[in-house]
């Protein structure tokens, strides 16, 4: 039995992928800076915020944790238009990665401000910083810092679970494999290259982050 | 038409959700065999070993599930074997699962201070005694809050294999919907079941962690 494998006829359509990979980078992109921030504000809520906050962001943050993406996604595409919202392919799955990633940045995060020595933000206090500046200034960078290559994996996570989104039409990576595969029916082939590319990505986010966070986001 | 009542959307989903319980098993049962294989391979530094897992635990770290799921799905039909959706999720998820837990127990042993090893070896134990007597009993400890954290992860990642034709809970609910146009409903008892199935590990995990941390302190 001879197998024969023909990657040329599945990078013959190029323009395809590389609009799937653009997709992809681009609704990582979006949902992990909205995914962080709503992470970094609902730590806070966990750590610092009134009681009844406490436990509503506690029960958002377990809700998704032990829920699976898919289903996440298919709630919010299929779900909500009964509801009375009707979304794009493209917002569902944004709002899909974003509600995903900020429950578990929530977790990572709060370990974060868990791990301030509490002398700090009592020098803080001494300096007459308000709360929020207290919080901004002094126990959110080192936070930051500290979780930081937790907080990269998560992203990674999210991008990668963002394959599910071209079950929905999203038009992103796996989705053009999908579509090349159902063309020629290489389907072998086009997914190799597909997770090639996923793979090289993966390492390529990484590395950018890390170099990128101690730079922009909070100081070296 | 046929109506369908709450209660009938719910009891076939939760007939449904048993082929997600013994999906999630098969592939935690035999991720932790090939796991345990891929970690005393790497602890044996026999040549090539550490380089060999190291790459493989990259490989299925850094590519979606998804992916991996298509690829045994196709490959192995590439083969000539007539695959099922079964066998394709079945051996994907194995792969996935021991790729992580092989991981996550290599930092386990990691931990166990040098000196036991050298101790054992001066005792004049052989790799598989070390392992046996010294390491494993005392790296077993601090790894079981981790993988039963782990196995959220293995069940949230059968609902992929929805995707490539098995008939899960996930599966169930997309049925389901097609044939109530409730998917409001539908899916959110699709999530509650999930819920109902990984919370209780997720707090089962957190505990077991809290007790070991209690007893290093």
């Amino acid at each position: 039995m001879r197998i024969e494998l023909d990657f040329l006829s599945v990078l013959a359509q190029w323009p395809l992928l590389a609009k799937g990979v653009a997709w992809t980078v681009g609704l990582t992109v979006i949902a992990s800076v909205i995914g962080v921030a709503l992470g970094v504000v609902l730590a806070w809520t966990r750590s610092q915020g009134p009681a009844w906050a406490k436990w509503v962001a506690g029960t958002y943050v377990e809700l998704i944790r032990n829920t699976p993406f898919i289903v996440q996604l298919f709630f919010v595409f299929f779900g909500l238009p009964a509801a009375g919202v009707k979304l794009s392919p493209e917002v569902a799955s944004i709002i899909a990665m974003v509600i995903n990633l900020s429950a578990y940045a929530t977790e990572i995060i709060r370990a974060g401000i868990d791990a301030t020595p509490k002398g700090q933000i009592e020098a803080a206090m001494s300096l007459a910083l308000n709360r929020m500046q207290t919080f901004v200034r002094v126990v959110l960078p080192p936070a930051l810092r500290k979780v930081w290559p937790s907080l990269v994996s998560q992203i990674i996570i999210v991008m990668l679970g963002s394959a599910v989104c071209g079950q929905i039409s999203t038009e992103e990576l796996s989705y053009a494999a999908n579509l090349i595969q159902s063309r020629n029916f290489r389907a072998f082939e086009a997914y190799i290259i597909a997770t090639v590319i996923y793979l090289t990505l993966a390492i390529a986010v990484r590395q950018l982050l890390n170099w990128l966070g101690p730079r922009y986001l909070f100081g070296k | 038409m046929v109506e369908f009542t709450l209660w009938d959307i719910f009891r076939n989903l939760l007939e449904a959700a048993r082929w997600t319980v013994a999906l999630s098993l098969i592939a935690f049962i035999g991720g932790g065999v090939v796991g345990v294989l891929l970690l005393v391979a790497r602890l044996s530094k026999a040549p090539g070993t550490n380089a060999f897992v190291g790459g493989y635990v990259q490989l299925f770290q850094g590519t979606p599930l998804l992916m991996q799921l298509f690829l045994a799905y196709f490959g192995i039909a590439l083969f000539g074997v007539k695959t099922s959706a079964w066998v394709a999720a079945s051996v994907a998820l194995t792969l996935y699962t021991s790729a992580f837990l092989t991981e996550i127990w290599r930092g386990c042993v990691a931990a166990i201070p040098k000196g036991q090893w050298e101790a054992s070896q001066s005792l004049a134990m052989n790799f598989r005694e070390q392992l046996q007597y010294i390491v494993l009993p005392q790296a077993i400890k601090i790894a079981i809050p981790p993988t039963v954290g782990f196995l959220v992860q293995v069940v949230k990642g059968t609902a992929l294999a929805s995707v490539i034709g098995f008939i899960e809970l996930t599966k169930a609910g997309t049925m389901i919907t097609n044939a109530t146009f409730k998917p409001f409903i539908v899916y959110s008892c699709v999530a509650l079941l999930y819920f109902a199935l990984c919370f209780p590990i997720s707090l089962y995990a957190k505990t077991l962690e809290k007790k070991i941390n209690a007893s290093h302190r």
